[in-house]
């Protein structure tokens, strides 16, 4: 049975929201799609001077005030740089960092929206740098929708396809394909303006997908929706992406959104790469303190520290505490041949327990935050500020009244959970 | 009682208003009433002092001779032809240079935007000479195509449809691209609908423009049947003395086209001048 009716799909009471699964299925029989791998090797971008700012320049050599940290030459602002990157075929690549880091510019790059300054682009194998957009094989799915407001959704649908002279018959087929997809089927008739944030970002990847893409591209999708709608199409990418089966380019400043979404997550700042590596692996092996301190809610825990070996094991201390590394952590160190030396050392507010012993860190009271499964104790430990995590089942009746502002506490931390970053910010173990 | 006197003071308020409107409309209206009312009368009474306010005998007559003294039907098509004319050059150039100018990456834009915006600021009579000249250095005048030529490009009509385009975010044009338009179809298919309507303003301000213009028509044009409704009108007016009735009278032939344009758009023209205004 073809679910193209619209109307025996819509009276399936199912939860899911991408009712068009067997539509989807039955379209497409055999994977023929064109896959893509995306290649950027040494990608920079520099945004020249304009005119006045040369004068300035000349006038004057002392730098104005300064945004962000990025580097600046002769040329230009450099936005990105070094940026390499192998992205295998159907891969979901997530770029995160703050504003400013150089992620929606890369983004752009590949899309062809920005020139590239130096470096190379391969999609497909092939070399793109000089390729115009609509010659690359890619879509994008833009921030603010970027709908067409004078077409209705449809139209705006099926705009991609009539400019690539697709016949009428195989678009009017896509359209409705995608939009049993994406649950939009009775707004086909509509225009933008009467759509929530929610239907119109379904509408814009709708347009992006029935192009059917080699790589799709995303930039920053889910900003502009509420929390709660946000969390709602975060789930319903994974399942998009499980079905139309591309390489994905996501940029997001929002970890969250880079965790749950990506195979490998990509961390900028200032123009440079940070890290790259999987969800995991950037939160159990943050490179440095900026990946470590970005990644994962609330912040990690950073405590000034001493690095030393004793009887030929490598422990930290922190004011009075002495902690062992653990085992996998003593042989990443032991390579390095690291050396004795102060560091900053960074606990998870989630590896942190409360309790005493002769190990044990005290801390005064500042704020605790009911968030109903657990609660984020804000306390302060040597001047610094420390969250801990605290699961309500371990909370009985006079511990809650522990936790008043000023209440003395005292918490744990075992060597495995321990992070070591040396005077450079770069994480010891790498 | 503390309501009542806000629904009082609220009332006072609602009628200052509405007498304050009134008045302006009085105010407004009243020269067209009078010219309606001038039409209708004789040459005496439209220059006795103390003026009559209604016609003593209304005189339709002045209607016959209107008609008479000037070709109305040569008019008609000619202030047609060049309203014509110089909307459209208004709409399509304008819409190109504005899109140019606030879309693209060009070397000169600033320093080509800076020209326009000058020759925005210099009063157009400045023009006359100059503009007079080429055209008879071609033996271009006395010809409708005479009537347009000022009105080939307009340094408004760029401008404003430049912030139109402003107004657009980039992303829409990006997507465009992204989908597969080249520059002029994202510009034809993608761009100019959505300045419909500002588009609209212009095409309302360049027509009434047009439509009153009167200088460069009776520099350019002297023979009476290439003249527009504007030039032909002014002709009624001699130097000693002038037929007030009759001229009266042809101007509300020469109103008749813009009326009826107005009554049927007269949403986009509340539009259009709410939208330059508000801008």
């Amino acid at each position: 049975m073809r679910c193209g009716s619209v109307e025996t799909c819509r009276k399936v009471p199912e939860v899911s929201l991408f009712r068009g699964e067997a539509v989807w299925a039955e379209a497409r029989p055999s994977k023929l799609r064109i896959m893509a791998s995306l290649n950027l090797k040494g990608i920079k971008k520099i945004y020249p001077h304009s005119g006045d700012q040369k004068k300035k320049k000349k006038g004057k050599s002392d730098v104005p005030e300064k945004k962000t940290n990025l580097q600046i030459t002769d040329q230009g602002v450099v936005a990105v740089q070094e940026f390499n990157l192998d992205i295998a075929d159907k891969e979901f690549i997530v770029l995160v960092g703050p504003s400013g880091c150089g992620k929606s510019t890369t983004l752009r790059m590949v899309a062809g929206l920005e020139e590239i300054s130096e470096g190379e682009l391969y999609i497909d194998g092939k070399l793109v740098n000089d390729v115009e957009p609509k010659d690359r094989d890619i879509a994008m799915v833009f921030q603010n929708y970027a709908l067409y407001p004078h077409m209705t959704v449809y139209e705006n649908m099926a705009f991609p396809l009539r400019l690539a002279k697709v016949p009428n018959d195989e678009i009017d087929r896509r359209v409705r394909e995608a939009a049993a997809i994406l649950d939009i089927t009775q707004y086909l008739e509509r225009r933008p303006k009467a759509l929530s944030g929610g239907q119109r970002q379904r509408v814009a990847i709708g347009r992006a997908i029935v192009r059917e893409p080699k790589v799709l591209l995303m930039d920053e999708p889910l900003s502009n929706l509420d929390a709660k709608l946000r969390n709602q199409m975060r789930a319903e990418i994974i399942k998009l992406r499980q079905k139309i089966d591309t390489t994905f380019m996501y940029v997001t400043h929002d970890q969250t959104e880079a965790m749950t979404l990506g195979d490998r997550i990509v961390i900028m700042k200032d123009g440079f790469i940070q890290q790259i590596g999987t969800p995991q692996e950037v939160f159990d092996h943050p490179a440095n303190l900026f990946v470590a301190g970005f990644i994962g809610v609330p912040q990690m825990n950073f405590f000034d520290a001493r690095l030393s070996k004793k009887n030929g094991k490598y422990v930290v201390t922190v004011g009075s505490v002495t902690v062992e590394l653990s085992e996998d952590k003593q042989k990443a160190l032991n390579a390095k041949k690291v050396a004795d030396q102060d560091i900053t050392l960074g606990v998870r507010p989630n590896h942190i327990h409360l309790g005493d012993g002769p190990n044990a860190m005290t801390a005064t009271m500042d704020v605790s935050e009911m968030m109903g499964g657990e609660v984020h104790l804000h306390a302060n430990a040597n001047g610094r500020d420390v969250v801990i995590i605290v699961p309500t089942t371990e909370l009985t009746g006079e511990h809650r009244d522990a936790f008043a502002r000023g209440a003395k506490i005292s918490f744990t931390f075992s060597g495995s959970t321990c992070h070591v970053f040396g005077a450079d910010d770069r994480n010891l173990e790498f | 009682m503390k309501q009542k006197s806000i629904k009082g003071s609220r009332n006072v308020a609602t009628i200052l208003t509405y007498v304050f409107l009134i008045l302006g409309s009085a105010i407004m209206i009243f020269p067209f009433l009078w010219m309606i009312l001038t039409s209708l009368k004789s040459l005496a009474e439209s220059t006795q002092i103390p003026p009559t306010i209604f016609p003593a005998v209304p005189y339709f007559s002045n209607f016959a001779d209107a008609l008479t003294s000037l070709p109305f039907a040569n008019l008609y098509v000619n202030t047609i032809l060049m309203v014509l004319a110089r909307v459209i050059c208004a709409i399509v150039f304008s819409s190109m240079a504005g899109y140019a100018f606030a879309k693209l990456n060009f070397k000169g834009k600033n320093l080509l935007f800076t020209l326009i915006l000058v020759q925005m600021m210099m009063p157009s009579q400045i023009f006359v000479i100059p503009q007079y000249e080429m055209l008879a250095s071609v033996s271009m005048t006395e010809s409708i195509f005479a009537l347009v030529f000022p009105g080939l490009v307009s340094a408004f009509g760029t401008f404003f449809l430049r912030q139109a385009y402003l107004g657009i975010p980039n992303e829409i044009g990006e997507a465009a691209y992204l989908d597969g338009c080249n520059q002029w179809q994202a510009f034809t298919k993608v761009m100019l609908p959505l300045t419909g309507t500002s588009v609209a303003a212009l095409t309302i301000f360049t027509a009434v423009f047009a439509y009153a213009d009167l200088m460069w028509p009776l520099v350019v044009n002297t023979d009476i049947n290439l003249m527009t409704l504007s030039s032909g009108l002014a002709t009624l007016k001699g130097q000693f003395m002038t037929n007030y009735p009759v001229l009266m009278a042809g101007s509300l032939f020469a109103m008749v086209p813009m009326l009826i344009l107005y009554l049927i758009f007269q949403r986009q023209f509340i539009e259009g001048i709410a939208l330059t205004g508000g801008k």
